[in-house]
Parts: C-alpha cells; structure tokens; sequence
C-alpha cells in the first residue's frame, strides 16, 4: 500500500513535469500578449510526430527534441503573424480560430503519420527500470522525465525572475504601452515569448510520445488538461504553472489509483472547488 | 531661432469617436520647460500621446529634432530621445524598483545613436543619488510605493533613457503639497541637466513656477500662449478656463 503510494506520487510528479512543458509556454502566452492559443495541443501533438521521424531517421533522441521544438517555432511564427495577429483582442475570436488550426493540424496529421499509437523511441539509455533508494522500481524514463521538468522549471524561472530581458517579460504582463512609451519594440519581445512556447509545446510533444505515446486525439486530451493546469495555477503565471502542474499530475495519479471511475471528476471537481474560492487560480490576478 | 526640439504643426487627434485636439501647435526649444494648462477633459492627455504616438493624430504633423514622426511606434520615437512620465505613474507593479530603473536600459530598448549625447548621462547610481527615497526601497515591488515615491520612480525611470525630451503628465495629482514642492525642485534639476520637459498640469501654481512659456487649453484649443508674466495678467482666461482669478 505505502510503496503504491509512493509510486504514484512519482507517477503524477513525471506527469506534472510533462504537463508543465506544455502550461508554462500556454501561461506566457496568454499574460503577454493576451492571446489564447487553443493549438497549443496540437503544437505538441505535431512536435512529438516530427521528433518521432527526426528519431527514426538519425537516431538521436535529444536531436527528434530539438527538432520537435524548432519545427513548432517556425509553425507558430507563421500561425502568429498571418492569423492570430489579426485578431487583435477579440477573445473568442482567436479561441474559434485556433480551434479550427489544431483541427487542421490533427488531420494533416492523422495523414502523415496515420491512426496508430506512434512511441517515440528513446534511447537505450533511458529504457527499463532503475531501483530508487527503499527498494522501489521504477521506469528510468519518467524518472529522468522528472528531472529533466525540474531543470527546465529551473531555467524558466531564472530567465523570467532574474534576467533583464524576463523584467522586460513581466512589464509587459503589467502594462504593454507603457513597456512600448519606454522604447522596447514590444512585437519583436511577443515574437521572442512565442517563440519560446512554441518551442516547448514542441519539445512537450517529444518527451511525451515517449511514454503517453502519439496517436490522433491526444492533442486534446492533454489540451484539457494543460488547461486545467493553467485554470487552477492562474493564467499567466509561471510559478501557478509549476503548482498547477503538479497538483493536477498527482490528482490525476492517485485518481486513476483509487477511483478509476471518478478520474475525469477527480480532476475537474477540485478545479470547479477551487475556482469558487479563487476564480483567477492560485496565483491569479486581474488581468 | 535655431530649430526648435519639438513643433507640433496643426495637429487633430481623435480618441475613438470623440474629436479632441482640434488644431493644436506648439514650439519647445532645447533646456526649456513648456506648460499645458486647462482643465479636466480639456485634451490635455491626449496631446502628451499624440507627442508620444501613443494617440498619433490623424492630421497635422509632431516634428523631434527636426524629423517627422508621423507613422512611427511609440518604441520606435521612444528611442530618439523622447520619454513619458505618464498620468497615474504607470510603475510596472510586479517589478521592482532597481527593475523599473533599469528597464530603459534593456538591449530591446538600445537608444538610436546620439540620443542625449551632449549631457549627463544618468545611470543607476546617478537616479538614486537624486531620489534617495528609491534607494530605501531599491528592491521592493514598485507597487508597494507611496504615490510619492512611484512618482519619483516614474521621473527617474524616463531619466534613465537619457531623453532630450520628457513629456510629463500631471506629475502633481494626488500629491500632498510638500511632494509637489519636491516634483517642482526635480524639474528645474532637470532642466539644469539639460533635459527640456513638455509639462501637463492642472496645479497652476506648479506650472506657473517652473514654466518658460504656459498654453492654455480649452476643448481642444489653445485659448493663451506666453509667459507666466502674461498669463497672471489675463483675467478673462484665468477665469474663464483656469477657474483661479479668486486666488490673483
């Protein structure tokens, strides 16, 4: 029963990290430049298909990353500067318009790489089973899956906390024209912040065909959660990022341990709980 | 006369739907101080974001340093020389006060070459030197100041990108007297840096004290221009669209 426990506790930490990967991008989005980008599970969806060829043509696990990630940017870019621009500030707007992009990108991608469940290989490395300190078992991927989230959480945190460039970030989250008045060409730091969620919604998709597997469908499913991430953390907030995650990867797990049934609600009855508390998540603020 | 800092030729703005300067023009030289006076609603604001392109007119034409500014970003007029000491402040709150400080000086927002070559240049240093509140408060969030201290906070956030011009927005509201005897003394220390300042003020005494040359503006129309010497010699525009001749 305890080691159970425990297990899932590592079950839902290596979910959160995967879902923090694909929020934290989500979440910084929306607090700069307002925008909802409903694609973003396709993003990952498409990423992961592009890192699983990049895998199977060369081999290497961080270059089908890499290549995952950038393939995402430059899709991104382009979805930014000829649609999502043009729809100014109109919330549903750009809700209907990315809806029907991630549809788009679901079926272009459901005839390339087809209907199966698609892993992407790993390197060997990282497959099997490692023993952690109490005796327990464990997959080395999602093991290192954690670790890799924590180093990426870490960095994020670092540039958007203590660089001059994440002061630029946050200043915008706080107020875009003034940002603008003080000289900062604040399209070219959306393009740089879109870019960067690009590339981890890309990179998200990679490292989570690699134990979720990729198949037509799951673009929404971790959509909704990732979502809820955001809901419960607060939009626009990195750290409400991290909490979200993390909540939601352990409710998720010991859901499926000790209410199968009740999974879906596991999840959203919380989040419904926590919204009356606090409507804006955890670390929301008017926006 | 050399060519003035800043000419606004005939300019018309409109803020959505409402016409509200209707053919303004103004002159500022270099190292001087130019008032707007006038009342509520009066244009006032929307003349400081015309200036800035924040508001751009649609008609008539804003000139910096002898080049036109018209189709510009703000970022992009920002970067010749001109900063905004905006109404109600306007400190990013999440950041701190060494971060707002700072943040003109972000490589996203490297000046155009020459920009307030011929001055002091302000550093980190230098702004704390001259508001030696903020560097009690260096790294609070901006938005646990004072008013006080945020409007401080606010002129020294415009000083650190080195501006030929500042356009200043009401840097009086809301403060107690003694703060806007303190914001009078910092905008003469400014100009003897060099600085010229476009001052937006519903304080008449304020804008009387520190101004070279005070206009007037009533429903988007400038109804005086000239020194202060001429303005306390106008009743009927005093009383009229001041609301101050009790007090002369």
């Amino acid at each position: 029963m305890t080691s159970s426990a425990v297990l899932q506790a590592i079950n839902g930490t290596s979910l959160a990290a995967l879902l923090f990967l694909l929020a934290s991008g989500f979440t910084l989005t929306f607090g700069l430049l307002r925008v909802v980008n409903m694609a973003h599970g396709a993003y990952y969806l498409l990423g992961g298909y592009v890192g699983l060829t990049v895998a199977e043509r060369t081999g290497s696990f961080a270059l089908a990353i890499l290549g995952g990630g950038a393939s995402i940017v430059v899709l991104g870019y382009l979805i930014d500067r000829f649609l999502i621009r043009h729809t100014g500030d109109n919330h549903l707007a750009q809700v209907l318009l990315t809806v029907g992009v991630a549809f788009v990108i679901g079926d272009v991608s459901l005839a390339v790489w087809g209907g199966d469940s698609l892993k992407v290989p790993v390197p060997v490395a990282l497959r099997g089973a490692m023993e952690l300190p109490g005796g327990l078992v464990y997959p080395t991927y999602r093991f290192v899956l954690i670790l890799f989230g924590i180093l990426v959480g870490a960095a994020l945190w670092i540039l958007y906390r203590k660089t001059q460039i994440g002061a630029v970030v946050r200043a915008g989250v706080d107020d875009r024209e003034q940002v603008s008045a003080t000289g900062i060409n604040i399209d070219r730091l959306f393009a740089l912040v879109s870019a960067l969620a690009s590339f981890l919604a890309g990179m998200a998709g990679v490292v989570g065909g690699a134990f979720l597997t990729l198949y037509p469908g799951a673009d929404w499913e971790i959509l909704v959660v990732a979502l809820v991430v955001v809901i419960v953390g607060g939009l626009g907030s990195l750290e409400g990022a991290m909490l979200g995650a993390l909540i939601v990867g352990l409710l998720d797990a010991y859901g499926r341990w000790l209410l199968p049934e009740f999974s879906y609600f596991v999840l959203f009855g919380p989040m419904a709980v926590l919204l009356l508390v606090r409507p804006r998540g955890i670390f929301g603020r008017d926006v | 006369m050399s060519e003035p800092l800043l000419r606004v030729r005939e300019i018309h703005t409109y803020y959505g739907d409402s016409y509200v300067l209707q053919g303004v023009s103004l002159e500022l030289h270099e190292g001087r101080i130019v008032a707007i006076l006038g009342r509520n609603g009066m244009g006032k604001t929307t003349l400081i974001r015309s200036v800035a392109g924040l508001t751009p007119p649609r008609r008539g034409d804003v000139i910096f340093k002898g080049r036109p500014l018209r189709d510009q970003p703000p970022y992009a007029i920002a970067q010749q020389g001109m900063a905004i000491v905006p109404q109600g402040r306007r400190i990013f709150r999440s950041l701190s006060v060494r971060e707002n400080l700072l943040l003109p000086t972000s490589r996203l927002a490297r000046p155009a070459a020459g920009a307030g070559a011929r001055r002091t240049r302000w550093d980190l240093d230098g702004i704390l030197e001259e508001f030696p509140q903020l560097a009690e408060r260096i790294d609070h969030p901006g938005g646990t100041l004072s008013g006080g201290e945020q409007q401080m906070l606010a002129v020294g956030r415009a000083l650190m990108a080195n501006p030929d011009l500042i356009l200043m927005d009401e840097p009086s509201e809301g403060l107690a007297p003694l703060l806007v005897r303190q914001i009078e003394r910092i905008m003469q220390s400014v100009r003897k840096h060099g600085h010229s300042i476009l001052l937006v003020e519903q304080n008449f005494e304020l804008a009387m004290s520190v101004a070279d040359h005070i206009h007037v503006l009533a429903s988007g129309r400038f109804v005086f221009q000239g020194t202060p010497g001429a303005l306390s010699r106008e009743g009927e525009v005093l009383d009229h669209h001041l609301g101050v001749s009790g007090r002369r």
